[in-house]
Formats: structure tokens, C-alpha cells, sequence
């Protein structure tokens, strides 16, 4: 059975094509479990890059710390979020920086959803 | 002969292990979402069940997609939390229940559902939390067994077929021959989204209508697909399927006991449901 591959707005579905894209990028987040990874990174980010394999775009996204750019060069939400972790971004942090407003504006957004 | 007891279903968001490490339990913010347990924790009181199967999603502490397995149980004598790379505290380890976890391996593989069996399993706050919630003491009362759905790599099991493994995972214990009490949690959801120019997406909605449908109409979600769920809830949403696993291991009607939905905790609409069997 064909899965029907619906056009979400503002959504990559991670498949098997994002996953192979981004595997490098995803290993290297995945490795933020341990703190001494994450101190290994913090110590010296373009050799710990290096050691992952990133790509162009992968490396000019960690640097950027930019979500959006993370998430197109094959990023994964949930390992992304312990790349997020490292610089104590939250999940409003994130999301108004994907959304191109203030956090305080994205909360009052989510809120809003409530009512 | 083994029962199931009755199915909690919660939200499982990692900022309810800060809040709970803080002691925050009464602040504005998070009361809405704590006010829903109290009512949850004097029915375990009462029923004290002996142990508790608890579907979740991995959020890459176990599972990384060099190996990433659509449905996976734990067959450990022990799961420990661990650290997953932001620093919320590590809960205290839980004692597995090996009897009844390869006796379900068996059952399930024997019914045609190809679990990947774990003899080793950390466990992450999709895990620990709820049981936090449930059990605030943390000294935990119940030997426990972790069912493992994907939801990080597409495609995702189809609701259809985690409907499926849950009635299998019911028909598995109600074989069991040990004298026991059996709670099943399913966790995570609602509506959430994390990702993209989408993040902080919630439909409340549909939420309620899930909600409503595990009591009144269980199979209604098998009828979407996963990109459908996606649409409907937000790519973390999709851990509804966590809910209706859990919901379909109760074979005849269920009372729903309590319910709370509150928006929002972090990004997400975060609801608990209490059901038992109608009398």
C-alpha cells in the first residue's frame, strides 16, 4: 500500500530520505548524551564536527545554531534538541526562533491555543 | 490469572522533570497540569497494581537509527534513566518484571507482532516521568515493562496496527499465569509540534475529540495515517499512538474516570485520562 506523502505546511516528515541526509549531523547530536561529549564539542567544535563527518551545510548550521538550517540539512527534532540542550535553549527558545518571533510571543501563542 | 486493572494515559514533556525537581508542583504555571494527578494516585491507592507495561517513544537514549525499531520490549531485570544531554535530574532505576516481559515477547511474536526484545534498555523521561507523576515518592511500587514505539523515524506504525499490538499486548497478559495486578500507561501527546516554521502547533480539538474517543469509539484514530496524525496533532502529536496502544490492551467497554487537559505545558496541550473496565 502506497503511504499518501500529504503536503504539511511548515513540516518535514523525517523519512528515510531526511535520515540519510542527515545521518552524520544526527550521530553527532545523539553523542550530547554524554557530558563529555558536549564538553568535547564545547572545547573545540570544528574538530568535533570534523570527527562526525558533517558536511558543508551541516558544519555552517551547527555554527549558525540556527534550527531552520539544522532541520534542512537533515537535523532531527529530538536529536537536535540535546544540541539545543548544550546552550540551554528551551522548546520556546526554539520555537520562536523557527517561527521569527519573540518568546514571549510564541508563548502567548501557545497559550492561545488553549482558549 | 494475570488483569489489567485499568490504563493511565499522560503527557510526558522533559520540562515536567525540571518542574518536579524544583518542586514547582504549585507555581501558576504548572498547578493547572499537577491538579490532575491527585485524583490518579488515590485510585492506585486503592487498586495497587503490581505492574505497569508502559508504552512509549524513545527520544534517542536507547535508540539511535543505526538500529531503530518500529516495536521493541524490554526484557531487562532493571531500566535506568540516564542523562539526555539537558540536564534533568536522573530518576531512580526501576525493577523490571522478566517473567512477565518475555512471557509477552513470546505471546506477541507467537501473534505475529516481530518485537525487538531488550535485554538492556535505558529509559527516558517518556518513561520516567509519568511514573514521577503517578508515584511522586518515587519509590517505585510496581515492577515495570517498557513497550517501545517509534515515532522518530517515518514511517511510523500505523495507528491500525498499534491498535492491534495493544489488543495482543491485553490478550498476552490476561494469559499470564501469575496472579497479578497490571496497570498500563501510555504516554506522551497531545498536540505538539517542535519543529519547523509549524513549531508550537496544538489543536485542542482534536485533542478532546481522541480523548472522547477512547471511551466512546476506540478504533476512530486507526483511520488515519501517520502523515494524517501528523497533519491533525504536529509531529510530536503523533505519541498519541503511545495512548492507543494502551487504550486497545482493555477489551470490552471502558469508564472513563478522570480526565484533565490543560495548554499549555511547554509547546504542548498535556493531558491525562484514567479508564477501567465498565462495570
Amino acid at each position: 500500500m502506497k503511504s499518501p506523502h500529504i503536503n504539511i505546511p511548515g513540516t518535514t516528515i523525517f523519512d528515510g530520505s531526511e535520515a540519510r541526509r542527515g545521518y552524520a549531523l544526527n550521530k553527532m547530536c545523539y553523542s550530547f548524551n554524554e557530558k563529555a561529549s558536549r564538553d568535547e564539542f564545547l572545547k573545540d567544535e570544528d574538530a568535533y564536527c570534523a570527527k562526525y563527518g558533517l558536511n558543508a551545510q551541516q558544519r555552517a548550521a551547527v555554527a549558525a545554531k540556527n534550527v531552520l538550517q539544522l532541520l534542512a540539512a537533515g537535523g532531527n527534532a529530538y536529536y537536535l534538541a540535546k544540541f539545543g540542550g548544550i546552550f540551554g535553549l528551551d522548546m520556546q527558545d526554539i520555537g520562536a526562533q523557527q517561527t521569527g518571533v519573540s518568546k514571549d510571543e510564541f508563548k502567548a501563542k501557545l497559550v492561545a491555543a488553549g482558549k | 490469572m494475570a488483569k489489567i486493572v485499568g490504563v493511565v494515559t499522560t503527557s510526558h514533556v522533559p520540562a515536567i522533570g525540571g518542574a518536579i525537581h524544583k518542586g514547582l508542583q504549585t507555581d501558576a504555571y504548572w498547578k493547572p497540569f499537577f491538579d490532575g494527578f491527585p485524583p490518579v494516585r488515590e485510585w492506585l491507592a486503592k487498586v495497587r497494581p503490581d505492574v505497569a507495561i508502559v508504552v512509549n517513544n524513545d527520544h534517542g537514549l536507547n535508540f539511535f537509527l543505526d538500529k531503530m525499531p518500529t516495536f521493541a520490549i524490554g526484557t531487562a531485570p532493571e531500566y535506568k534513566n540516564a542523562d539526555e544531554g539537558w540536564g534533568i535530574p536522573v530518576l531512580p532505576s526501576f525493577k523490571g518484571n522478566e517473567d512477565l516481559s518475555w512471557h509477552l515477547a513470546e505471546s506477541l511474536i507467537g501473534d505475529e507482532f516481530d518485537m525487538v526484545t531488550c535485554q538492556e534498555m535505558v529509559v527516558d523521561h517518556a518513561f520516567t516521568l509519568p511514573l514521577a507523576l503517578l508515584y511522586p515518592d518515587m519509590n517505585w511500587p510496581v515492577s515495570v515493562i517498557p513497550i517501545n514505539i517509534n515515532t522518530v523515524l517515518f514511517p511510523t506504525p500505523s495507528a491500525k496496527r498499534c491498535y492491534k499490538l495493544g489488543q495482543a499486548i491485553g490478550r498476552a497478559v490476561e494469559a499470564f499465569d501469575q496472579d497479578l495486578k497490571v496497570l498500563v500507561i501510555g504516554t506522551g501527546g497531545l498536540s505538539h509540534q517542535l519543529e519547523g516554521e509549524r513549531a508550537g502547533f496544538i489543536n485542542k480539538e482534536f485533542d478532546i475529540k481522541f480523548m472522547d474517543s477512547l471511551t466512546t469509539d476506540p478504533q476512530w484514530a486507526t483511520q488515519y495515517t501517520d502523515r494524517e496524525l501528523v497533519a491533525h496533532t504536529g509531529t510530536q502529536g503523533i505519541e498519541l499512538l503511545n495512548w492507543l496502544t494502551a487504550r486497545a490492551t482493555m477489551s470490552g467497554k471502558v469508564t472513563e474516570l478522570h480526565r484533565n487537559f490543560h495548554i499549555p505545558i511547554s509547546n504542548t496541550a498535556a493531558a491525562t485520562m484514567l479508564l477501567e473496565h465498565a462495570v
